[in-house]
């Protein structure tokens, strides 16, 4: 495995996306809608409405962002490839399939990883200093905050390769997206259903969860990588 | 001393064989044959002509060669090593391919674009490579464009830089000059032509035969099946009788007498116009002087002799005409 290979991808990939647009308004619109939405219900709050916020977990309603944020980019990965004519003269290179695939993955995860991190701290600043004291302190729930900093990771990287997997089975980029975002909406359901606190957060839960998506991130990766079918990428055979 | 076993030595064995040979090589989607029993060598330094209609299988030979597609028979040697899922690094890492599109990274500079494909092939002196590779190309003063703001004509002059940037062993070039026009061609033509005074091997797939006529040492056609392989010059010996043609001012009274018996000259018929003459020949260089002293001796005026040409085209167009598979591909 080459690392200057993967990196290769990644600093291409990271050149596209500052020239693109579209990417950029995606990966930029939609952290906006999870984060300016509960921002506003928080401040709007006084501190004698402070204690209804006990039973919620406001926080959680971000990790909305690393589930769909990575999938404009990581959808386009294979796709757009094939369908700019790119992707042949990259694999006449001497790159393996898995260098191709890391190389795709890291740069649809490190730049949701890093707007998912700062649209939180953002967030969390507003709330530190623009909400009541009372509210501030009954979104901050110490789990909350761990559950976000350790689940960001996990679930963009679900996203990153259910959609990369998309990616080498569709032939048009839109259809990858679309496919994608329908396909991270299950975890974005179930943390919107904590947030509610209509499924109720215990460690186990946050265990048991975590333990999951570790074994998805694993069985996403190899399932990727049996899906990579250079010749079929290049014929268009099946 | 260097054993059996050294790098060194196993790079001197590889390029003591052929630069590709294919033998029976043959690919299939299904039921549908793209080529089959594909047979040939090409040698070190060699420029390869690979004609054909559309759809004869062309590309995907150059795919099938350069580890993109396996192959469903044959076997095949690239660069020196067998043509197999193990070798395939291996054998990228000695290849370049130019595909027809360029496929390029359009929102990149020139250079971006040149610098990813020299990390993939892990150039250890990349911004030279970079810079020589452009160089090679006349585009110097273009690195820091935008490929999406280069006309088709500069944007396959960028794909030829970076198919140069891993100096490959073997460089496969397929219808590089399609869609360009006649002064943007001619400049490519222009670099295969100093690639192969530098001793690249070159596979040129191509439908454009005054092309392969000028560049290559030898070409093949392919219809699915290979038709012929071989110089241009033989293949016209091959398939066409050597004819000179005469043109003399006016009619003459016996030409029988005049061009029969002649050293070298097989026979002769009129060919539509007045004073115009064939002569099917053995051998043109001794003919052609015979048949001017006799028309001389007869009195005739003579406006021309000379050995009637025939292109690679024609040699195309008489193996194509004989396939209908292949005719029904034009049509």
């Amino acid at each position: 495995m080459s690392t200057r290979r993967i990196w290769a991808i990644v600093r291409k990939e990271v050149r596209e996306y500052r020239r693109n647009r579209s990417v950029i308004y995606g990966m930029a619109v939609l952290p906006l809608v999870f984060a300016v939405q509960p921002l506003i219900a928080v401040l709007r709050l006084s501190s004698g409405e402070a204690g209804g916020l006990a039973h919620e977990h406001v926080l959680l309603y971000m990790l909305g962002i690393p589930t769909l944020v990575p999938v404009f980019v990581a959808a386009y990965s294979v796709a757009g490839e094939r369908q700019q004519g790119t992707l042949e003269p990259a694999l006449t290179t001497p790159i393996r399939g898995e260098e191709f695939l890391i190389g795709k993955a890291l740069a649809a995860l490190l730049p949701s990883l890093l707007i998912a991190y700062v649209v939180f701290g953002i967030f969390v600043a507003i709330v530190e200093v623009e909400a009541a004291p009372n509210v501030a302190a009954s979104v901050m729930q110490p789990t909350d905050l761990l559950a976000q900093l350790l689940f960001t990771p996990l679930l963009a990287c679900w996203t990153v390769w259910v959609a990369i997997a998309i990616s080498t089975r569709s032939s048009d980029v839109r259809v990858a997206q679309q496919l994608g975002v329908l396909a991270s909406l299950p975890p974005v359901f179930i943390t919107v259903m904590i947030a509610l606190n209509v499924i109720e957060p215990t460690p186990q839960l946050a265990i048991g969860c975590g333990t999951l998506l570790i074994l998805l991130d694993v069985f996403g990766w190899r399932l990727v990588s049996g899906l990579f079918d250079r010749e079929r990428l290049i014929s268009g055979s099946h | 001393m260097l054993d059996q076993a050294s790098p060194l030595m196993a790079g001197q064995a590889r390029r003591q064989g052929p630069a590709i040979a294919a033998r029976g090589l043959g690919k299939r989607f299904g039921d549908r044959v793209a080529f089959s029993d594909v047979s040939f060598e090409i040698g070190h330094g060699e420029v390869f002509g690979f004609l054909g209609p559309n759809g004869a299988g062309k590309t995907t030979t150059v795919r099938t060669l350069g580890t993109l597609l396996a192959p469903t028979s044959g076997s095949a040697t690239v660069a020196g090593f067998p043509l197999a899922p193990e070798n395939a690094v291996a054998i990228r890492r000695r290849i370049a391919i130019m595909p027809e599109a360029p496929g390029l990274y359009l929102k990149l500079t020139v250079v971006e674009n040149l610098e990813c494909f020299a990390d993939l092939y892990e150039i250890s002196d990349a911004n030279d490579r970079v810079a020589a590779a452009l160089k090679a190309v006349n585009l110097s003063d273009r690195g820091r464009d935008t490929c999406g703001t280069l006309s088709k004509g500069l944007r396959q002059r960028v794909a030829l830089a970076r198919a140069l940037l891993s100096d490959p062993e073997v460089l496969f070039l397929d219808e590089p000059t399609s869609g360009l026009d006649p002064v943007a061609a001619r400049e490519v033509h222009e670099l295969i032509d100093g690639l192969r005074k530098r001793g690249v091997t070159i596979f040129l797939t191509t439908h454009r035969l005054e092309e392969a006529e000028r560049l290559c040492d030898r070409v093949a056609i392919l219809n699915t099946t290979l038709r012929t392989i071989g110089r241009p010059d033989e293949l016209r010996d091959q398939l066409f009788a050597r004819t000179i043609s005469v043109r003399t001012l006016g009619s003459l009274a016996d030409p029988g007498k005049v061009f029969g018996g002649l050293e070298a000259v097989d026979g002769w018929r009129a060919d539509g116009a007045a004073g115009s003459y064939v002569l099917a020949v053995s051998d043109p260089s001794v003919a052609a002087p015979a048949a001017t002293r006799a028309l001389v001796a007869a009195g005739a005026d003579v406006l021309s002799i000379a050995e009637s040409p025939h292109s690679l085209e024609d040699v195309y167009l008489e193996l194509i005409a004989e396939d209908p598979e292949a005719s029904r591909s034009e049509a």
